[in-house]
Formats: structure tokens, C-alpha cells, sequence
């Protein structure tokens, strides 16, 4: 566990980056620092590894203050990853990634076959091994950058807004990697960024830093949606927090019925006894079970339903796996104000109407409250 | 008679190529004045180019050092070289250093000062000792431009050599130096056409060293 206890950070021009932060950052988890500009977030992570040192206060790495170990052997016990990657311009790929192995003492040959697997395991192609580091996009140096920090293994991982220079599509693809890597590897991930979005999708835990160096709340990002400590954090949340916590309840909370729902070869007395049903609409699917379109049970023509004169589903949201605000979100974009369940392979498992939804998210709540915040984000939920 | 007949005359008599006069004795000279004195200059220049470059500091300092080293003449530096310590490589060498250490120390430093910042910071971040990350991390980088700083020193060092002729050393400036005297143009012109062909020869030695030497990661570009 890294103890931050009580540290301040004031620079020579009497400018406090820092002001009495303590944080305690449990181990194998990902915690988040999010601000705005200037309220030192960077100068905190950078205090983990030295590249800056405390004025007042102290780090604790595993209960021992980390300036009781020579700085480089602190920092090569840390991966670290830079906003623009900070690759090696000289080197290929693959000895980029083996740099921190190299100055461990490994040989050669034994770093590279480590950089070989990293790249598999950050989703980057062999084929890149002997590229430059100009020869690649934004996004692939980026997962170099992350390949590089993890090479050799360290218990703790750095990252300084790893991804605000990518396009968000790829910002995306990365934080999804994050998370896929973080369950395969569990590091004790310390992770920097301006992005509120970003901090809730990626964080165990969420650090909001006001200007100034000042801790304005620390809890889980299910906890921040629900109960902001102040106007500060709540105002830095933004629009949509409502809608955003229900990001963290699972979908597996639905009951989907099947009864509106008939292939796309139907006979007349099915579409007759499915439509008798409370909703108005009838989903159609194909004979493989995918969804195709709503239709209203008086307009389907028995034995041959023309998939083109059918209303759109929206989105369908994945049961179990995706959380309330899939669901919802498929329910609001599909004209019938019906949301559409699936499973992994994209086959209709249910449908569920906007109302039945509504009711989930506020016995949802009610199970909740502000307690239940805090399981919600260990038992989070993508989507 | 044109300047081209000068040349051809002067290489097409047999005469002009053996002997302590010959061609191959004056341009051994020539280039062996030429490396001492370049590396003479760059063991200076080079390591605290690289010191200053990599910490930052000292920028203004350079600047005027390298702008008062430009502005001694070196024929006057080499006359009074002599009245100093008499004649001899001293004299010839001073001038030559003075002239090339400006361009490899300003060229060195503005090079380190020129590496992007990031990886230096993922460097420093990761454990590496700071002699390492000038070494590993920003000299690589700023290679091509220290060997461009090196390129102009060496260029202008070929040319101003002709100077140790005017002391009674060898060399190629002895060609222009007693062409001159005797109103021997043929002489003058070889002279002055073999020290341009050193230099061009230089260029290209620099042009290979490049290739050679610099990363295909950073010579894009460059």
C-alpha cells in the first residue's frame, strides 16, 4: 500500500502545489487523481517516484518511507507512463519496451523475449517489434509506453493522463486494455487525469484535487456520482450524474419477458396469441434469434414479415453483462420505448419496456442508498 | 589562359606528384593539421557542449564565447602566436582551435536543448542514472546536429590550414603561398583547387559518418 501522509509541495516562489494531502492507495486497484489544471495532481504522482520531493510530509511505500532506498532503485520498482509515451526515438520497438530490464542487468536476449511478450500482451502486433517509434500511431506508442512501464513486472504503475493525446475512439480501445490488463495482472495502479469520465470508468477509488493542492473528496466512483461532498465536486462531475451512476447496476436486475417477441416466419396464430400481450409492438427476429426490427402485431403478414417496414430497436443492451444505463439508453432510443436484451453472441434473450426499467433503477436506489455505493463500484459493470 | 588550364597544367606535371613538395606529402600534411586541431577542438567543445546542454545552464555564457571566438581573426591570432611562443605547431593550432570550437560548442549545446523533453522525463522516471540519459536517451537524438556542428568546424578548420604555410610549415597553403611569391598562377590555382576538393571530401566524409551513425529512428526528418 502507498501511504501519502500529510504532504505539501510549495514551491521556492511560495506557489503550493500540494497542500497537506494524505491518501492511503490500496494495492492491487486502480486509483484515480482527477482535477482541474493546477491542482496538482502530476506534482502528487511525480512525489511517488521522486521526480519531485515533498516540502513538508511523507510517502510510504509498504509502511517504509520511500527515501529510505536509493531513488533509481525506487523508480525501476515503478512503471511509469508519460501523456505523449516519451519513447525512445532511436530505438525500435521492442528495445524500447526492454529498457527498464536492460538497466536491471538482464541480457539481451532474455529483455527482448520479455519486450516480445509484453507487445502480445498490450495487443500490439510482432510485427511492430522492429519498427521505430515514428513509424506508429498515436495510440499503438501509447500501449509501447504501457508495454514499456510493465517489462519488468513492477509492483506499482505510474500513469501521468496516459491517454488525453489520443482521439477518443482510441482513448476508449486504451482504457478498455487498462482495465483487461489491471484483471489479468492486478498492479497498484496510480493513474493522473483531467477527465472526470475517465477517472469514474477507470477507478477503485477517485482522488478529486481542487486548485490549490487540496483534497476536496476520496471514495469510489459510484460514491462520487451519488453523494458529492461539496458544489466544487459536484460541479466538476457535470450534467448527467444521475444517468451516469447507473452505470455501476447491473442489467441482471431486469426481468425481460419474452412474450412480444416472434420469428421472422411466424404464422398468423402466433403473431395473434404474442400480441395479445401488454405491449403494443412485436419484436421480430431472424430465424437465428437476432433481433430485426418492432412491429405492431395488426401490420406483420404471417409467414413472410418484410424486415424493411419494421421500426428500429435502438440499441440492444448485453443482460447481465452491461448495466442499467445500456438498458435504459436501448429503451430511449427505440421509438417503441421498448429496450432489447441480448446475449454474448448478439441473440435476443428478452425485451424490457422503459417502465419496468424505471422501476429497477429505484429499487435499485432504494437497496443502495449511500452505503451500497460502495459495492456497487467493487461489482462494477461495463457500459 | 583560364582557370581551368591552370589546373589542368598544374596536376598534368609529373613533377608536382612525388617529392617533399609533391602533392601526396602536402595534403598528408594538410590533413594531419586538419584532425589535430578538429580533435583538439572537439575534446573541448564536445564535452561541454554536452554538459551544458544536457543541464541547461550556461546558454548565455556560449554564446559569448563562441561570439568572441568568431571574431579573432586567425591570421592575426597566428602572428601573434608567433611573437608569443615562436614558430612551430603551436601557433598554427591556436588559430585553428579558436576557429572551431565555436561551431561545435554552440551546435552541441542548442542540439541537447532541442531533444524532446519526454522521453528524458520517462528516462529519468524509470531509474536511469543521468550520465546514462545523456549518453543513451539525448545524445542518440541530437546526434545528427552535433555532427552537423562538427562538419562546419572541420570544413572551415581544411580551409584556414593553409594558413601554417605563412610560418614556413607544410601543408596545401604552401602551393598558394610560393605560387604567389613567384607569380606562379598554375601553382596558386592547384592549390587552391586541391584545398576545395578536401573540403567537398570532408563533406561527403561527414554525409557517410551520418548514415553510419544515426539511428534510422531519428534520421527521418533530418
Amino acid at each position: 500500500m502507498i501511504r501519502i501522509d500529510s504532504v505539501t509541495k510549495r514551491y521556492p516562489d511560495g506557489t503550493v502545489a500540494v497542500d497537506r494531502l494524505s491518501l492511503e492507495i490500496p494495492d492491487r486497484s486502480i486509483t484515480v487523481l482527477v482535477g482541474p489544471s493546477g491542482c496538482g495532481k502530476t506534482t502528487t504522482l511525480r512525489m511517488i517516484n521522486r521526480m519531485v520531493e515533498p516540502s513538508e510530509g511523507r510517502i510510504l511505500l509498504d509502511g517504509t518511507d520511500i527515501r529510505e532506498q536509493p531513488v533509481n532503485t525506487l523508480r525501476r520498482s515503478m512503471g511509469y507512463v508519460i501523456q505523449n509515451a516519451g519513447l525512445f526515438q532511436h530505438r525500435t520497438i521492442l528495445d524500447n519496451i526492454a529498457t527498464v530490464p536492460r538497466l536491471l542487468g538482464w541480457n539481451r536476449q532474455r529483455a527482448r523475449a520479455r519486450a516480445a511478450e509484453l507487445m502480445e500482451r498490450v495487443g500490439l502486433d510482432s510485427s511492430l517489434a522492429k519498427r521505430y517509434p515514428y513509424q506508429l500511431s498515436g495510440g499503438q506508442q501509447q500501449r509501447v509506453g504501457v508495454a514499456r512501464a510493465l517489462a519488468a513486472d513492477p509492483p506499482v504503475l505510474l500513469m501521468d493522463e496516459p491517454f488525453s493525446a489520443v482521439d477518443p475512439v482510441v482513448r476508449k480501445g486504451l482504457q478498455e486494455e487498462l482495465l483487461r490488463i489491471q484483471d489479468e495482472l492486478g498492479k497498484t495502479i496510480v493513474f493522473v487525469t483531467h477527465d472526470i469520465d475517465e477517472a469514474i470508468k477507470l477507478g477503485t477509488m477517485v482522488a478529486v484535487l481542487r486548485t490549490g493542492g487540496r483534497l476536496a473528496q476520496y471514495a469510489p466512483p459510484a460514491e462520487l456520482l451519488t453523494a458529492p461532498a461539496d458544489d466544487f465536486v459536484e460541479d466538476f462531475l457535470g450534467t448527467d450524474r444521475g444517468i451516469r451512476r447507473l452505470s455501476f447496476f447491473a442489467s441482471s436486475a431486469l426481468e425481460l419477458t419474452t412474450t412480444p417477441i416472434v420469428a421472422v416466419d411466424s404464422t398468423a396464430e402466433q403473431i395473434a396469441t404474442r400480441g395479445a400481450g401488454e405491449a403494443p409492438y412485436l419484436l421480430v427476429t431472424d430465424l437465428d434469434g437476432r433481433p430485426l426490427g418492432w412491429g405492431e402485431p395488426g401490420e406483420l403478414t404471417a409467414g413472410r414479415i418484410d424486415p424493411g417496414r419494421l421500426l428500429p430497436y435502438g440499441r440492444p443492451f448485453e443482460h447481465g453483462r452491461e448495466s442499467l444505463r445500456a438498458a435504459l439508453d436501448g429503451a430511449v432510443l427505440s421509438p417503441t420505448g421498448w429496450a432489447v436484451g441480448v446475449d454474448g453472441t448478439g441473440r435476443v434473450v428478452g425485451v424490457v419496456s422503459q417502465q419496468t426499467i424505471g422501476e429497477a433503477i429505484r429499487s435499485a436506489h432504494a437497496e443502495g442508498g449511500d452505503a451500497g455505493a460502495t459495492a456497487g463500484a467493487e461489482a462494477r459493470v461495463s457500459g | 589562359m583560364n582557370v581551368l588550364n591552370f589546373v589542368n597544367a598544374f596536376f598534368s606535371d609529373g613533377a608536382h606528384w612525388h617529392g617533399y613538395d609533391g602533392i601526396p606529402t602536402r595534403l598528408a600534411e594538410h590533413i594531419q593539421y586538419s584532425l589535430i586541431a578538429l580533435a583538439i577542438a572537439a575534446a573541448v567543445a564536445l564535452p561541454v557542449g554536452l554538459v551544458t546542454g544536457h543541464y541547461g545552464r550556461g546558454g548565455n555564457a556560449l554564446a559569448f564565447i563562441a561570439t568572441a571566438g568568431r571574431a579573432l581573426p586567425s591570421f592575426g591570432l597566428l602572428v601573434l602566436m608567433v611573437i608569443l611562443v615562436g614558430f612551430g605547431m603551436v601557433p598554427v593550432m591556436v588559430p585553428l582551435v579558436v576557429l572551431a570550437v565555436p561551431p561545435i560548442l554552440v551546435t552541441t549545446y542548442e542540439a541537447l536543448r532541442s531533444v524532446d523533453p519526454s522521453p528524458v522525463d520517462a528516462a529519468r522516471g524509470m531509474g536511469m542514472h543521468e550520465s546514462r540519459i545523456l549518453f543513451r536517451v539525448e545524445l542518440p537524438v541530437a546526434l545528427p546536429l552535433i555532427l552537423s556542428g562538427l562538419r562546419s568546424a572541420a570544413i572551415q578548420i581544411v580551409s584556414t590550414a593553409t594558413i601554417a604555410a605563412y610560418i614556413g610549415i607544410g601543408g596545401l597553403g604552401r602551393y598558394i603561398i610560393d605560387g604567389l611569391y613567384q607569380r606562379d598562377y598554375e601553382k596558386v590555382v592547384g592549390g587552391a583547387t586541391l584545398v576545395a576538393v578536401l573540403a567537398l571530401a570532408t563533406l561527403g566524409l561527414f554525409w557517410g559518418a551520418a548514415r553510419v551513425a544515426v539511428s534510422p529512428g531519428v534520421r527521418r526528418g533530418a
